[in-house]
């Protein structure tokens, strides 16, 4: 417990002192939503329509941006291969580094998404829909996406090949997100789509450390 | 048994062994492939809706069922080499991964085609087409990350992880049909229940579907072989055997 809290507060007190890595993600995120209305069309009949797929693939591209970030500096000056030989099991270094990646992309992702569902002219309770899909998906994709993170954290051209590793893993996040917005927006009930995504997240915690812990340790033997 | 297995392991008595099974291997799909696609394409009654546009069922259904099963075969050689760490299981995952990636996307072709007069259209979001379309970026992904490192050993091993990942899109694979209204229809296929269609069309599906099968271990076979003597050259047995020929 405490190497994981531990890692969590070293991994946000890195991130506060360079806040440009947090940062630029969310930019993108608003950057790439605002696109949408100017390049198909600012009529509130067809932003409603698109929204929540818009506002999610934002997220998964702004979530990708951020993966190379997980272990790549820590990778790079070395103190990646000193915490597998901390005293605390290395698995809860790798939740720790979960954790705080979450921290950093998903929950502000969340909390600014209400935002940008009303510029989409989502409804309200499309808008409440779509911040509780945010905050119970984005930890499957920091789960998922650290797998990625760790395969190719030793090679020179991570970025698109994480891309490609990762993004095909999503889709049924996105798939379930999505249906779980649209059924917000029309004003359905959407705990069945809840529970999913909380199925999704369990599975992905039970996984994702264990995969990403063997995948540092393959990246580090080389 | 396990002296078996460890014999198996190794490259070269795999090499002897195939060596033998290959040619047998090689008729059966011939074979089976021939009578399955005469009798299938020309004898086997058309379809009481679809007519005779159903009959690249004979060419679609296999290609899926191979599609999904090579990516679990994939897997069962990722466990492997996970856990005893044997070359020859590295090596069976990184000539799996083409072919299957070529037979996912020939049941997405064919699905096209099929698709076309039946559902009118070439294509259509449904969750079946797309979880065999994210099958085929695994499969691309899967080949993607070994090229891109340059150890062998790590490669196989990160390629392990990943193969091991995701193998938990299969079963989303299965169940997708039932999460979503789907315009797919459901799979009337089984080995173990009473066909849903009747003799004179499920025989010569059967005898495709073995064929595939007998297809694919043929040119996986035929792949892991030429990839043990490249990856052997240096051995002295590799060295005679190529002399000898």
């Amino acid at each position: 417990m405490k190497t994981l809290l531990m890692t969590i507060s070293r991994d946000l007190k890195v991130a506060y002192r360079n806040p440009a890595d947090v940062i630029n993600p969310l930019v993108f995120f608003v950057i790439v939503i605002s696109l949408f209305p100017l390049g198909i069309s600012p009529s509130a009949d067809v932003l409603v329509g698109i929204a929540p797929g818009v506002i999610w693939v934002a997220a998964l591209l702004s979530c990708l941006l951020s993966f190379e970030l997980m272990f790549r500096s820590d990778y790079e000056d070395g103190s990646l291969e000193q915490m597998t030989f901390g005293s605390g099991p290395f698995i809860l270094v790798i939740m720790g580094k979960i954790v705080s990646h979450w921290i950093m992309t998903g929950l502000p992702l969340a909390l600014l998404s209400p935002l940008l569902g009303m510029m989409l002219f989502v409804p309200p309770p499309g808008l409440t829909a779509l911040m509780l899909s945010l905050l119970l998906a984005t930890p499957t994709l920091s789960l998922l996406g650290s797998v990625g993170a760790g395969l190719t954290v030793g090679l020179r051209k991570g970025g698109v090949l994480v891309a490609i590793l990762v993004l095909p893993l999503f889709v049924p996040v996105l798939i379930l997100a999505t249906a779980m917005v649209q059924t917000g927006i029309q004003g359905g009930d959407y705990t069945g789509h809840m529970l999913w995504l909380g199925a999704l997240l369990a599975i992905a915690t039970g996984i994702s450390p264990l995969a990403t812990s063997a995948a540092v340790r393959i990246s580090l033997s080389h | 048994m396990w002296n078996w297995f460890h014999k198996l392991g190794a490259p070269r008595s795999f090499f002897e062994i195939s060596g033998r099974l290959l040619p047998w291997t090689g008729v059966i799909a011939v074979l089976l492939l021939v009578t399955g696609a005469v009798w299938g394409l020309a004898f086997a009654p058309p379809d009481y809706q679809q007519g005779n546009s159903a009959r690249i069922m004979y060419v679609h259904v296999p290609a899926s069922i191979l599609a999904q099963s090579s990516y679990l075969m994939m897997a069962g050689a990722a466990v492997v080499f996970m856990v005893w760490r044997m070359k020859l299981a590295d090596i069976a995952i990184q000539c799996a991964a083409p072919i299957g990636a070529s037979i996912t996307f020939l049941a997405l072709v064919t699905g096209a085609i099929w698709g076309k007069p039946t559902w009118g259209t070439w294509w259509v979001w449904d969750a079946r087409l797309t979880s065999t379309l994210v099958q085929l970026f695994l499969f691309i992904g899967v080949i993607a990350l070994r090229s891109a490192m340059e150890n062998r050993e790590s490669a196989g091993r990160a390629v392990s992880v990943l193969v091991l990942v995701g193998v938990v899109n299969i079963p989303v694979i299965k169940y997708s049909v039932d999460w979503w209204f789907t315009l797919h229809q459901s799979s009337s296929f089984s080995m173990t229940e009473k066909p849903a269609m009747p003799f004179s069309m499920w025989m010569p599906l059967l005898i495709m579907v073995l064929g595939y099968y007998a297809f694919f271990f043929t040119v996986w076979m035929m792949r892991i072989r030429s990839e043990i003597l490249v990856r052997e050259s240096r051995t002295r047995w590799v060295q005679e055997w190529v002399a000898g020929r």
